[in-house]
Order: C-alpha cells, then sequence, then structure tokens
C-alpha cells in the first residue's frame, strides 16, 4: 500500500507561515527511499523546532543506521510552529515527515528523542496531529509503536501512559535489534496483534513497555513497587552500550540544511561516556564506561564529513573533550590538515584543568579568539567538593591566565544555583571568582578592558545521579539567591562593569524538575497542559509556569501529592524511586554512598586513572572503559590537484 | 582576480528558500566544490560572492543572478556544472558568464513574472488586467517592519496579460514529483513584467492592485515565478538577457 505524500496540501499552507523552508525537507545528505521496498519504517522525531532538531546528532545517527539497511527505511519530523499548527488543523493535514510528507501514523515505529523533559508537550501535539491516539491504551494494531529515547527516556514515567515503549541507552543497535522483531512479526501476519509484538520487545529485557508493569502505591503517595504484569516481563530493563564507536563512524553523512539552525559545523563524537564523576551530572552517570573514538577514526570522519557538508567548522563532541587520551594530537593534526581552508575546530565542553596552553593555540590557530567558556559549576571550593567537580580555583587562574596571555579577552563562566547544601555564602563567592579572573587579566595583559561573563542556572535533580534524592531548592528561593548575586556583582565599583551576569529565573527549573524524578501520575499534568495550549516548554516566548501549576493542582487532585513533593523534598534511602526498575548499571548502594559522600563534601576519583570504585556498570552491562592512547598520528593528507 | 556571473534558480518546494538560506548552502557548495574562491581581507575572512535582487522567500524564480571572484582561472561552463553539481536539486546554475562589463546590477532593470492563480477563470483574469491597466495610479498597502506603507502599483508594471497555460518552464522533475496532480479547476496565469523601482513594485502588490480595481480575489494563495530580470525592451515590454553584454565582449576564439 503506498502512503501519499501529503506535500501538494502542505504547500498551500506554506506562504502564510514563518520560516517555510524549515517544511520542505530535500537537505543535503537525506534519503528518501522506496516506501514499497520496505517492510519496517521509521519516522523519527526530535520534538522541538526544526532549528533546534536537524543538528540533533543522535537523530542523525539513527536516520543513517537505520537507512543503510535494506527493507528498512526512516524518515524525520520535526515539531511544527504554532502558526503551521493552526492551518493543519484547519485543512486536516496530518503531522508529517519532511523527507517525503508521508503522514507519520502510516509509519511502524513512531521514534521520540527526548535531550530534555520540556519536549514532553510537543510530542502530544505531534500525536495528536499525526492522528494517532494520545494515550497508548486506545491505540490499535494499525498505529505506529510510540516510542522514547534520549537521556529524558532514563526516567519514562511520566509519560508511561503516552508511550508503548522506551529504550535507555545507545541506540544504534537497539533501533536494529527492534527493527528485526518487528519484521519477523510482520512477515508472520502480526500475530497476537499489537500486544504480542510488545511483548516479544518486553521479553528481550532490553525494551521497556510501560503497560506491562503496574505500579503500586504506598499510603503516603510513595511508590510500593513496580511489577511486571505479563509472563516472561523481567523485573528489570537494562540500557543499551554500543562498545568500539570506531565500528560506529556515524553520522557519515551530515546533513546539511537549507534553512539556519542553532549547529552549523561538522560535528565528531570523539568518545561516549565521562566518569569524571560530577555528581549533579545526569549525562555522565548514565554513559558510563568511557568509550573513546580512535584518532584515526576521528581523523577519517572529519574527513569525509567535510567533504560531504562543506562545512566550515570542526566541532569535537563529547561531555568533557579535553579529557581524550590523544587531544592534543587530534587537535593539532586537524589544525595541520585544515589551516589552509580555514576551517575552524571547537570543543563545546572543556574542563578547566585540561585546557592547556597548547590545545589553546591549535584551536585558534585559524585566526579566531572569540570567547572561551568553562564551567566551574560551583561558586565555592566546599561547594565543588560537594558535587564533586574537582577544579580548584587556583586551575581556573592559572588556565585564564594562559588564555589571556595567548589573546582572548572574554571568558564566561558557567554555574548552577540550588545545589545540595549550598548557603547564600557559596553563591555570592561566584562574583568574588570573577573579580579574580578580571584582575589576572589585567594583570596579564596590562589592559583594562576585560570581560567575564558569569551565567547562572537553577540546578535540577536527575534520576540515576547521586543526587536523585536531593531536595530541588525552591523558585523563590534560587531567585532570592540570584538576585543577591546579582547586587553583589553590580554594586562592585571596581570590577562590576567588566562582569557581565546572565541568569535563568527559578520557574522553569521547579517544571523540569517534576517531570525529571516524576510518576506516572505526572502524565495527566502534561496532559492537561498541552489540551490548554501549552507548546514548546524549552522557549521562554512559550513556557508558562502559571498554566503548569494550574494544571498540576487539577492532574494531581485526590493523590495526595503535589509538586513540593515531587521537587523540593528530600527522599530517603528506603523509597522506591519511579526510575528503579530501569537499569543504568549505577549500583543504587553506591549512588547512595555516593550522595553521603557528597553531604560529608568527600571527593571521588576518576576511574581512569585510578582503581575502580564500583559505581557497577561494568560488571553489570558486561562493559568496559575503551581508551588509549593508541600512539598514532593524523598525517597530512595528499594535496589532489584537479 | 578573475569575475563570473552566474544565473541560477528557485524551483518547486525550494522557491520557499529564503534569500540568506541560500547564501550560506551557496557558499558551502563552493567548499563542496572546493572552487578557487578569492577571500576578503579582515579579522573573519568570507568568500567574495555578490548577490543581485533575490527574489522574495515563496516565489520561484529561473533568473536569480550572483557573482563571485576567483583566486584562480576557470573556466565558466566547467565552474557551472560544479556548482550545479553541489547545490540541491532545485537550486540549479544554469548559465556563467567571465565579467567584463561593469554595472550589472544597473542592467537589472526589470523583471517578468508568472502569476498562477487557481481557482479564476482565464477571462475574469483577463478582464480584472484591463481594468488596471486603464488606470493611472493604483494606491496599494504593505505592510512592512516601520507600519502599513502605501504606494503606487502601477507605474511600474510595463506589461500584463493573460497567457495560456502551460508546462512550467524549466520545471524540474524530480522536485516536481510531489507536486499537487492539477485538478480541472479553472486556472488563470497572468505574465507581468515589472521595472525595479523605488519602492520595489513585487507580483503580490499588483495582486494587491487587481484585487482594488477590479475585485480579483483569488481563492488560493497565487504561485509566482521570476522568468527573467535584465534590460527593458520598452517598445516590446519584454526583457533581455543581462548576460549578453559580457558574452559579446568576450574575446573571439
Amino acid at each position: 500500500m503506498t502512503v501519499e505524500s501529503v506535500f501538494p496540501r502542505l504547500e498551500a499552507l506554506l506562504p502564510h507561515v514563518q520560516k517555510p523552508i524549515q517544511y520542505v525537507g530535500g537537505e543535503l545528505n537525506s534519503t528518501v527511499k522506496d516506501w514499497d521496498a520496505c517492510d519496517v519504517r521509521w519516522a523519527l522525531m526530535y520534538p522541538d523546532a526544526y532549528e533546534v532538531g536537524l543538528p540533533n546528532q543522535g537523530v542523525m545517527i539513527l536516520y543513517e543506521v537505520l537507512n543503510e539497511r535494506e527493507g528498512v527505511l526512516a524518515e524525520r519530523t520535526y515539531s511544527v510552529w504554532p502558526d503551521l499548527e493552526a492551518l493543519m488543523r484547519e485543512h486536516g493535514v496530518p503531522q508529517f515527515t519532511v523527507d517525503a510528507h508521508r503522514p507519520v501514523k502510516a509509519f511502524d515505529v513512531f521514534g521520540l528523542s527526548f535531550s530534555t523533559e520540556l519536549g514532553y508537550t510537543n510530542m502530544l501535539t505531534a500525536l495528536d496531529l499525526a492522528g494517532i491516539p494520545l494515550e497508548a491504551k486506545d491505540r490499535t494494531v494499525d498505529d505506529p509503536i510510540v516510542l522514547a529515547g534520549g537521556h529524558a527516556a532514563f526516567n519514562p514515567e511520566p509519560i508511561a501512559d503516552f508511550l508503548d515503549c522506551a529504550v535507555v541507552g545507545d541506540g544504534e543497535q537497539a533501533v536494529l535489534d527492534m527493527t528485526e522483531i518487528i519484521r519477523a512479526w510482520k512477515a508472520e501476519g502480526r500475530p497476537g496483534g499489537r500486544d504480542e509484538v510488545l511483548l516479544r520487545l518486553a521479553r528481550t529485557g532490553g525494551f521497556y513497555v510501560p503497560k506491562f508493569y503496574d505500579v503500586e502505591y504506598l499510603a503516603d503517595g510513595r511508590i510500593g513497587r513496580v511489577v511486571p504484569n505479563a509472563p516472561g516481563v523481567p523485573w528489570r530493563v537494562s540500557k543499551h552500550t554500543v562498545m568500539d564507536l570506531d565500528e560506529w563512524p556515524y553520522p557519515k553523512q551530515p546533513l546539511v540544511p537549507l534553512a539556519e539552525t542553532v549547529h552549523e559545523r561538522m560535528s565528531v563524537e570523539i568518545f561516549r561516556g565521562c566518569t569524571r564523576g560530577c555528581r549533579f551530572c545526569q549525562a555522565g552517570m548514565i554513559t558510563r564506561p568511557v568509550r573513546e573514538r580512535s584518532i584515526t577514526g576521528i581523523g577519517e570522519m572529519v574527513e569525509r564529513g567535510l567533504k560531504a557538508t562543506g562545512f566550515e567548522e570542526v566541532g569535537l563532541l563529547s561531555l568533557s573533550s579535553a579529557d581524550h587520551t590523544e587531544i592534543g594530537d587530534i587537535a593539532k593534526g586537524l589544525a595541520d590538515r585544515y589551516s589552509e581552508d580555514k576551517i575552524g575546530l571547537s570543543l563545546p565542553s572543556t574542563r578547566v584543568d585540561a585546557f592547556n596552553i597548547d590545545l589553546a593555540n591549535e584551536l585558534s590557530r585559524n585566526g579566531r579568539r572569540s570567547g572561551l567558556t568553562f564551567a566551574p559549576e560551583g561558586g565555592s571550593e566546599r561547594m565543588r567538593k560537594v558535587i564533586n567537580k574537582m577544579v580548584s580555583e587556583e586551575d581556573l587562574i592559572r588556565t585564564v591566565a594562559t588564555a589571556y596571555g595567548n589573546g582572548w579577552r572574554q571568558v564566561k563562566l558557567y554555574f548552577m544555583c540550588g545545589l545540595p547544601t549550598e548557603t547564600d555564602e557559596d553563591v555570592l563567592q561566584i562574583g568574588a571568582m570573577a573579580k579574580n579572573v578580571i584582575q589576572k587579566g589585567r594583570e596579564v595583559t596590562g589592559q583594562n578592558d576585560i570581560r567575564c561573563t558569569v551565567s547562572i542556572g537553577g540546578f535540577v535533580p536527575k534520576p540515576h545521579t547521586p543526587f536523585q534524592w536531593a531536595p530541588q531548592l525552591s523558585a523563590e528561593a534560587t531567585d532570592a539567591r540570584l538576585a543577591k548575586l546579582r547586587d553583589s556583582i553590580r554594586g562592585d565599583r571596581k570590577y562590576g562593569k567588566n562582569i557581565g551576569y546572565r541568569y535563568h529565573d527559578g520557574k522553569p527549573g521547579i517544571v523540569e524538575g517534576l517531570l525529571s524524578r516524576g510518576d506516572r501520575r505526572v502524565g495527566a499534568i502534561i496532559r492537561a497542559v498541552y489540551e490548554d495550549g501549552g507548546r514548546f516548554d524549552g522557549w521562554r516566548e512559550y513556557f508558562s509556569y502559571d498554566r503548569w501549576m494550574a494544571c498540576a493542582e487539577k492532574g494531581l487532585a485526590g493523590t495526595g501529592v503535589d509538586v513540593d513533593w515531587y521537587t523540593t523534598r528530600e527522599r530517603t534511602y528506603e523509597e522506591v524511586l519511579p526510575w528503579d526498575h530501569l537499569d543504568s548499571g549505577l549500583d543504587k548502594d553506591w549512588l547512595w554512598e555516593d550522595w553521603q559522600d557528597a553531604l560529608e563534601e568527600v571527593e571521588v576519583d576518576d576511574c581512569r586513572w585510578t582503581p575502580c570504585f564500583d559505581c557497577g556498570v561494568c560488571p553489570q552491562m558486561d562493559t568496559k572503559i575503551q581508551i588509549g592512547p593508541t600512539g598514532k598520528k593524523l598525517l597530512p593528507l595528499t594535496v589532489v590537484n584537479t | 582576480m578573475q569575475r563570473i556571473r552566474l544565473r541560477y534558480t528557485k524551483r518547486g518546494r525550494l522557491r520557499f528558500t529564503s534569500h540568506r538560506d541560500f547564501q550560506r548552502a551557496f557558499e558551502r557548495a563552493l567548499r563542496r566544490s572546493a572552487v578557487p574562491m578569492a577571500y576578503s581581507a579582515g579579522f573573519t575572512p568570507h568568500p567574495k560572492v555578490s548577490y543581485a535582487n533575490a527574489a522574495p522567500t515563496g516565489v520561484a524564480s529561473e533568473a536569480e543572478y550572483l557573482e563571485i571572484g576567483l583566486a584562480a582561472l576557470r573556466d565558466p561552463e566547467q565552474l557551472r556544472a560544479q556548482l550545479d553539481e553541489s547545490l540541491p536539486t532545485g537550486l540549479d546554475v544554469i548559465d556563467a558568464v567571465e565579467v567584463r562589463t561593469p554595472n550589472f546590477v544597473e542592467r537589472l532593470e526589470a523583471s517578468e513574472w508568472l502569476v498562477r492563480l487557481d481557482g479564476v477563470e482565464p477571462d475574469e483574469a483577463a478582464r480584472a488586467a484591463a481594468r488596471f491597466l486603464a488606470e493611472e495610479r493604483v494606491e496599494v498597502e504593505r505592510l512592512t517592519k516601520n507600519g502599513v506603507r502605501v504606494f503606487d502599483a502601477r507605474a511600474a508594471v510595463a506589461a500584463l496579460d493573460v497567457v495560456p497555460p502551460q508546462v512550467d518552464a524549466g520545471a524540474d522533475t524530480e522536485v516536481e514529483t510531489d507536486r499537487d496532480v492539477r485538478t480541472a479547476r479553472p486556472c488563470a496565469i497572468l505574465r507581468l513584467v515589472v521595472r525595479h523601482a523605488t519602492p520595489a513594485v513585487r507580483p503580490d502588490d499588483v495582486l494587491s492592485g487587481l484585487r482594488a480595481t477590479a475585485d480579483l480575489a483569488p481563492p488560493v494563495p497565487a504561485e509566482v515565478t521570476r522568468l527573467a530580470q535584465g534590460p527593458l525592451d520598452e517598445e516590446t515590454g519584454t526583457v533581455t538577457d543581462p548576460l549578453a553584454l559580457d558574452r559579446a565582449a568576450a574575446p573571439a576564439g
């Protein structure tokens, strides 16, 4: 059955909307496969605007991995802005893929990648526009399997009612495994209907199907236990881990959009995972162990990617890029290779202590010294011990001295407010740190026009981290603390003018906190917010705190719990957490010990350089640390004259 | 420094490409096809590209122009083919000449537009065009960044007539496959020649004028294509090739 393109109907609406190019597809390196020649078809969504979703590496990787397989096709879909949404509803145009403009409902799987919980309402918009029932229990065998992945899927409980399935961990192999299960079930004539295929997925232990788990609550509102309710369904669902990144050199052909997007560069993931052990960092906890891509593998990906895209910048991505065992040789090798082509290099996440003068020089070889960004996260030495961000102020000052000495004039510092045990005094020390940075800059350069920008936002405790038990700071207390810091910075006559201060108020963090550590009862709130018009919650101009709070009051009525219970309440050791049945490999007792260490300001080292400290991931997941050095170098490429 | 003038198109669904979008796509195509670009001096060097008179977003075009500066000599036709290959289908580079004459932008005196009005009877469109042409002045409004602006849309119009339906000029099959299968609904096609003036009069301004003078109100948005831009032959009301002078100035052989 061939599925018709909705483009002719969509096209008539495009002259009336902003930035219509984002809806037409046709990006360089995009793929349109023959519908009838494929038996398993995926619609992949990044549930935010095209300009944010298109550069997403996760979606790009899965899109290519799936499309490379014979008989499998994958197309992409993104959130449409409210102007087009209104027109689509008026004219009956369904949620469509941008590749061949096929209706999302026609696919076998509708897979959504959630980097953040703030995309949940956008998922409901897309489901509704697609004509797929919002709740999984109302779907039939002809509806796609609605699947969630991405970091937020490590606690999929708040959206459990809307999902058929969730996958935790690396997606590359998981999507192929799922494809095979669906293919076999379809080839057999879809025996047992929707439940049968979901059961086959659930029984593998690698796919979480919420409907096969019942949640029992205690009288006080806490969870009693989560129990499988179908035969053969395991008590816990494991995360997926891809070993040997060199075997997965994706994306090989990165998408190049015509529309402007948030990142316009050739991104290469130089390693996955991080064991620095920052206690607030969910990404670092759930992506263990560290797996490096080799220097030669990186070189090949960059070369092929630049040829395929024409990008002017290479981004070396990871959770802490300067920690790659051969980062110096990688930066130098790439800078050497592309010095003639005016290709810039960027390291989006750089630790203060891993940054050094050689790296600084390689990164600025093309002449740009725009600004450097570091994330000490905590203002005081005490605070940094609590969060296990082992960076001293001396490290920072030494690093900025290097940077200023090498031509930089601006340093940006990122912090969080509302970390466990934090006091006003801890946050006020951020101002002192910024002053020391400027003072050092003036000293090194002999100039006065040195700038330092402080950027600070509220801390949100996340599942699968040592802070999963921690109380979140209320929006009011966060705002009050941020105001004190602002006043102290602005009031400084000698340095105040040189310090930029950017902060995010506490309210969005409370909603994020509710969604991060919520359970299935939070689903009613998400649905109510969506039905009341909530969209694009990650966008300040659309986000409405008041709407969320009003809907929470209604949605949680009769449960005995409220927003504070989910956010500012401290959990105890015995409490069953909503995500305990999703296995990230981390031993819950180890997490608890790490939480206790945090409260006692005890630091933990990185297992790449010190003995294993038993976080549990490697034995539980049968994985191991994969790091260099390989000792290899990037050789110059032969210049081919045409 | 060798300079090359190029003519390119915005066809099919890629007519929704904005000019900024096109600029980025073009500069990336230059990199992918390793064109030896000349760069501007300065802190952040940019490849030397100048664009003339871009068509509005959503309007298709067969006749957009730009000029690039090269650091090494290249054969214009080879360069054209190379760039065309590097750009997505629909953004097609269809002509190239080496620059031999100055004042190119001044040569773009007028544009010829094709305006497709679905759901409008050709006779009705012809009557409206006649009414419009009979006026000396047709005031229209346009919403600009600085508020509503009122200006004359009549004086700039050098020609306006109804032409018989035809296969879209230069329509490109790959892009057009998912296009509307045209139904048997009536459809009028206007051919419009408009002088480039200040304030610029665009096809939608003329459509506003047709609505104001003759109550012509198409039920669906018009599909507009720029067919040509260049010197205006006042006598025949036709637009001629702006690259002709450069071609003529080419050394023999």
